[in-house]
């Protein structure tokens, strides 16, 4: 496939992955997996919509291993955007953009991200 | 590098420069919106989370949670356009596959939010 031939500011294979980079990055994929996963906010509406019949059989459908894991995957990626994200929008105010706040909200974010989706899926499985 | 010429002189007088800020801004509003409503729906999926059809109907026909939830939908899928709007212009370099995303994207993203608002108003609109 012919790709146009503009410039490109260096990327992945010119730089060093750093703590900040890869958080950054980061912020981008679970974004997608966000966008792709409302698929099945949009089904669980429509079956409860439907009626009580494509309610239980979406229920059986979200309960099998693979959307399990989906859903795991899902709620790591909702927690981290919304912690990561609050912290952009810290960014956006001018603050915290020195280097050191800068990698200590990323641990913040990281460890919070993942301790509430242990608490929350503790709770359920 | 093909072009030796300044970027800023190729790109003056081809259309308005000012029309990016109001992506940044859409999607920082959206931003903001979305974290009252995201933190709803974790309590949602808490309050939901086991139970049977007939709560999970009466949860989403309440005025309150139906209304959180039409928000919830609109300002998601606005953002998530956004967002998917700036990862194909970054990453996909053909401009026709380009172009072909982003419609679809823009199109799924209106389907998912109209499909979801008319079956959220469907339940709080029969109980």
């Amino acid at each position: 496939m012919e790709t146009n031939q503009r410039p490109l500011s260096p990327h992945l294979q010119i730089y060093r992955p750093q703590w900040t980079s890869v958080l950054s990055i980061l912020h981008r994929i679970s974004g997608v997996l966000l966008s792709v996963g409302t698929v099945l906010m949009v089904i669980w509406l429509a079956a409860l919509a439907q009626g009580e019949q494509a309610y239980q059989s979406m229920i059986g459908f979200m309960s099998s291993p693979l959307l399990l894991v989906a859903l795991i995957a899902w709620t790591l990626a909702l927690f981290y955007h919304l912690l990561n994200g609050i912290r952009h929008l810290l960014w956006d105010t001018g603050t915290m953009l020195e280097l050191k706040p800068a990698r200590a909200s990323g641990w913040l974010v990281v460890v919070l991200a993942l301790a509430l989706t242990a608490i929350v899926w503790g709770g359920l499985l | 590098m093909k072009a030796l010429r300044n970027p800023l002189e190729r790109a003056i007088n081809h259309g308005s420069a000012g029309s990016g800020v109001h992506h940044w801004w859409a999607q920082r509003f959206s931003a903001i919106l979305l974290v009252p409503l995201t933190l709803w729906l974790v309590w949602t999926l808490a309050v939901l989370a086991g139970a049977d059809y007939a709560a999970a109907r009466d949860w989403i026909a309440s005025p309150w949670n139906a209304s959180m939830a039409i928000l919830l939908v609109g300002a998601t899928f606005y953002h998530a356009r956004l967002g998917m709007q700036v990862v194909i212009e970054d990453y996909v370099h053909h401009r026709a596959l380009e172009v072909t995303l982003q419609i679809l994207v823009a199109a799924a993203a209106l389907i998912g939010a109209v499909v979801s608002m008319i079956a959220i108003l469907k339940v709080a609109f029969t109980g």
